[in-house]
């Protein structure tokens, strides 16, 4: 029961984090969404360990919860050095990889 | 009684997400909302009998996560009126299609009834066991993902280096 | 089977001239340093004298074989290889081919040393005396590659060869125009004949394949042909008019298509119209080429493959009918012609016609005893008329020239000696030869309507006298009509061109005397089974149809054809030396028909019309312009490009729009996917 309840909510804030990702024009706050994203993996795949009793789940999430570091890291240091150049963290100000 | 505790956390957590998604005039507000979401789904994860991850979750992502992006907001001192103002109206509704394609998709894939939940071994989702799974069944990608950190660290800092001019 | 002959030496024939004309290809094109005068003479008539001396030495090895192997052979290499099949670069010198090869290396070599004389008066441009002398041994390599051929393909590139080489050497002065367009003429319309050449060899070796016989070797086919005799084609339904149809034997429609080759190369009806504009070239190269020996081959052709049309009685009527006619036609033609030229060229695509009867009438070897005689006595009428014309500076029309006889004597002997023997006149060549066709037109059974056959070819006679006098007049005897300052320049021509004709003129006189037959002998007291020596001769290598006639009858006929000749000289001895005012008349009065006759019954128009501009508007107009440049150029390939280009512009490239989170609508959808195809 528990776990179903949890799966649950993870999906909506997967899509809470998915509309935020692809709304906001704010570079930090898709980054945010980002991590939101993954934290409702996070709490999905806990459920699930905890349906079935296998700790593969708990070792899974720690490996997120390492690599969302390492992004976050990398991806706020892009932000900088974006700033740097252009005065704003506006996604649609770096579009320059079009046609 | 855990069921109530779930429904205030699961309640708390979306509150938190919404407050960051619907914020858009300051960024640390949104960036604590994201915090207490963080908080929230520790909780569960203990509720769900994952001690060790639900502690972790939140010494690492609400401690040290979101304070880096408060520091890059503070850094780069980001003021109200940086933030966006009204956005094209079809993207808005192109992403609310594609959220909720997900979002049925995810429900549908849903189990309709996953059964009882199994039985769990004393200590399960404590440091010990997890530590001793991290040790011996998963030691490679634990020492993959110290060098992935050793990536992150190197990039990161190239990254943000201020030039010499 | 006894082993054939090798003689070491045939190679050299053929490839002397092969090698000074390379000679001279890589002194003017790779090295831009032309050869001086003297080494070009040297070089380029040394080849074919020196082919002579070899083609004579193998003639006389020839001699001491015995009459069934009497044949000499030489390989070079193989040059295509099957299977059990093969091609080879090998020549075959058995008594047609030693016939024809002395006669080409002979009369070649005269024509070489004449060219000498006649080309240094070419100020035009300078390299033209290498290049022409280049383009002679070039030709001269690709005429004995054909007769010297052991097999139908090698015989094939020495029949291209040719026609190369007469498409260099008319068109020769190419500055003008007009020698181009004539050089292109005929090529073009021997490739006509061509087509029908190689639709024969292919049909032929498809026969024989069915029977596992596939050879190309002349001697292979002779032996393998009797398996394929008796086969029959069936013609479909939309040829049922053809005489013989529905069924016809396969070595006729095989003959039929080797004579359409011939009637290209050897200008027969409908092939012929090149050969009158091929004057264009240069005199020696209408002697040599259009006169002696490329025109010959044709002929030269038929024979070789007698084999095959001693099995196609139905062919071989049609090349009877198609020679006789031929004559004919380009008799009456000649009559009505100006340029002294012109008319020799009509007159050879008559005599052509001569030779062809008499292949049809199975009578091969009196064919190529008429090559023979023709290829002296045609030499030296051109040659003649090439000194006529240097003496009259480039001026070839008859109306302006008469009476020369007195200004260029030893010209006007030497071509009266080749006027008398096209006329038929004993005892010179032309007469025995041109007896032997008349009879074996009289006495060819097989051919339907051969008696209307031979009366076209003795009024034929007739009309050859009287044109060929007709010319001799305009040319040499009454008074001088050109202007005075021509009249000054004319002088004999130098001793590089009288020794030659002299020579020829020798030839044209006792060259009869090599074949006659016993009728003409037997009263000299000459031994029968002697005489007719060149028939029997070539027996061997001929498969002829034999006809016992009594020696009477050829006295009668021999009479005959020379009261004919007499009388069409008396009558151009009437018009043009006692009553000269009289064609002028004779013109007048029948205006339209002479009209028709002089412009040559307007056959070249009519093809223009046919076939040239039809072919060249469907060219231009639908195949080129629509198809070509409109429907591949625009619409399959420019066409797709602005599609693939539009739809890049268009569709593609709005998907690069710069924005990370359209991306990421993108990878979101796709991952739906993903997901989806995993559940289900």
């Amino acid at each position: 029961m528990l776990v179903e309840k949890a799966v649950a909510l993870s999906a909506i804030l997967f899509v809470l984090g998915t509309l935020g990702a692809l709304t906001r024009r704010n570079l930090i706050v898709i980054l945010m969404s980002i991590e939101l994203m993954l934290n409702a993996v996070n709490l999905a795949l806990v459920a699930f360990s905890r349906q079935w009793g296998d700790l593969a789940g708990h070792v899974f999430v720690l490996m997120v919860i390492v690599v969302a570091a390492a992004e976050v890291a990398v991806g706020l240091g892009i932000v900088i050095a974006l700033f740097r150049n252009r005065e704003s963290v506006n996604v649609e100000d770096s579009s320059l990889l079009k046609w | 009684m855990i069921d109530f505790l779930f429904y205030v956390f699961a309640a708390l957590a979306v509150a938190g997400a919404l407050g960051m998604l619907l914020n858009t005039r300051n960024a640390v507000a949104g960036a604590l909302s994201l915090v207490g979401t963080m908080v929230a789904l520790g909780a569960i994860y203990v509720l769900l009998e994952a001690y060790l991850v639900g502690v972790l979750q939140i010494l690492v992502y609400a401690g040290a996560i979101v304070v880096l992006f408060l520091f890059v907001v503070m850094l780069l001192n980001l003021r109200q009126d940086e933030f966006s103002p009204e956005r094209l109206r079809i993207t808005k509704i192109v992403s609310v299609v594609i959220g909720a394609l997900v979002g049925i998709e995810l429900l549908v894939l849903l189990p309709a009834a996953l059964g009882p939940a199994a039985v769990l071994p004393e200590g399960f989702g404590g440091y010990r066991m997890v530590g001793a799974a991290l040790f011996t069944d998963w030691v490679l990608a634990f020492e993959v993902t110290s060098l992935l950190l050793l990536a992150a660290m190197v990039g990161a800092v190239i990254l943000a280096k201020r030039r010499i001019d | 089977m006894v082993d054939a002959q090798t003689f070491a030496l045939l190679r050299w024939i053929v490839l002397l001239p092969l090698l000074a004309a390379a000679v001279h290809g890589i002194s003017l094109a790779w090295l831009r340093r032309p050869l001086s005068r003297w080494a070009t003479i040297i070089l380029s008539c040394g080849a074919p004298i020196l082919s002579f001396v070899l083609a004579f030495a193998a003639l006389l090895k020839l001699a001491t074989l015995p009459a069934d192997h009497r044949y000499l052979t030489d390989t070079l290499f193989t040059w295509m290889g099957a299977g059990s099949f093969s091609a080879d670069a090998a020549f075959l010198f058995d008594p047609l081919s030693a016939v024809m090869t002395l006669v080409v290396t002979g009369v070649g070599s005269l024509i070489h040393v004449y060219s000498v004389g006649y080309m240094d008066d070419d100020h035009r441009e300078d390299r033209g005396f290498q290049r022409f002398f280049c383009f002679l041994n070039l030709f001269l390599f690709s005429m004995l590659a054909l007769v010297l051929a052991d097999n139908l393909v090698l015989m094939f590139l020495g029949w291209e060869g040719v026609g190369l080489c007469s498409y260099l050497l008319i068109g020769f002065w190419y500055a003008d125009r007009w020698n181009a367009y004539c050089g292109s003429k005929a090529f073009i319309v021997n490739r006509i004949g061509d087509f029908g050449f190689l639709i024969g060899i292919f049909l032929l070796f498809w026969a024989l394949a069915e029977v596992d016989a596939a050879t190309v070797s002349f001697r292979e086919l002779a032996a393998a042909l009797p398996k394929i005799a008796e086969q029959t084609v069936t013609l479909p339904g939309w040829l049922g008019w053809l005489p013989g149809a529905p069924t016809w034997k396969l070595t006729t429609l095989i003959g039929l298509c080797f004579f359409l080759g011939a009637a290209g190369k050897s200008a027969q009806i409908p092939l012929y119209v090149w050969l009158p504009d091929a004057m264009a070239g240069p005199t020696p190269v209408s002697a040599l080429i259009h006169a002696a020996t490329m025109v010959t081959a044709g002929v030269y052709m038929v024979c070789r493959m007698s084999f095959l049309y001693a099995e196609a009685p139905g062919a071989s009527a049609v090349i009877a009918w198609t020679g006789v006619l031929t004559a004919v036609l380009a008799a009456v033609i000649a009559i009505a012609q100006t340029d002294i030229k012109k008319v020799l060229a009509y007159s050879t695509v008559s005599q052509l016609g001569y030779m062809f009867l008499a292949a049809g009438c199975g009578a091969y070897s009196a064919a190529i005893f008429h090559v023979v005689t023709h290829a002296f006595f045609k030499a030296l009428l051109f040659l003649g008329s090439g000194a006529v014309i240097l003496a009259m500076h480039h001026e070839q029309d008859t109306d302006k020239m008469g009476g020369l006889r007195a200004q260029i004597p030893w010209t006007h002997r030497w071509f009266g000696i080749g006027v008398l023997a096209i006329a038929g006149i004993p005892p010179f060549s032309g007469f025995f030869s041109k007896d032997e066709i008349l009879l074996s037109a009289h006495l060819a059974h097989g051919v339907p309507g051969y008696e209307a056959l031979y009366a076209l070819a003795l009024a034929t006679a007739g009309l050859t006298a009287f044109y060929m006098f007709r010319l001799h007049y305009r040319t040499f005897a009454g008074e001088f009509r050109g202007t005075s300052e021509q009249r000054a320049h004319v002088h004999e021509p130098v001793q590089w061109i009288l020794t030659p004709l002299a020579l020829l003129g020798a030839l044209s006189f006792l060259g009869g005397w090599l074949g006659p037959s016993a009728a003409f002998t037997s009263w000299l007291g000459v031994d029968p089974a002697q005489s007719n020596s060149f028939a029997n001769f070539l027996a061997p290598a001929l498969h002829g149809i034999h006809h016992e006639v009594s020696h009477a009858t050829e006295w009668a006929l021999a009479a005959l054809a020379l009261a004919v000749s007499g009388a069409g000289i008396l009558l151009a001895t009437w018009l043009y030396v006692w009553r000269p005012e009289l064609p002028a008349r004779i013109r007048a009065a029948i205006g339209g028909l002479h009209r028709l006759v002089a412009n040559k019954f307007y056959v070249d128009e009519l093809y223009d019309a046919l076939f040239v501009r039809p072919l060249v508007a469907v060219s231009e107009g639908l195949l080129y312009r629509t198809i070509d440049a409109g429907l591949i150029d625009g619409v399959a390939v420019n066409g797709s490009a602005r599609l693939v280009r539009g739809f890049a512009t268009g569709v593609l490239r709005q998907l690069q729009s710069g924005y990370a989170q359209a991306y990421l609508v993108v990878m979101l959808i796709g991952t739906i996917l993903v997901a989806v195809m995993v559940m289900r």
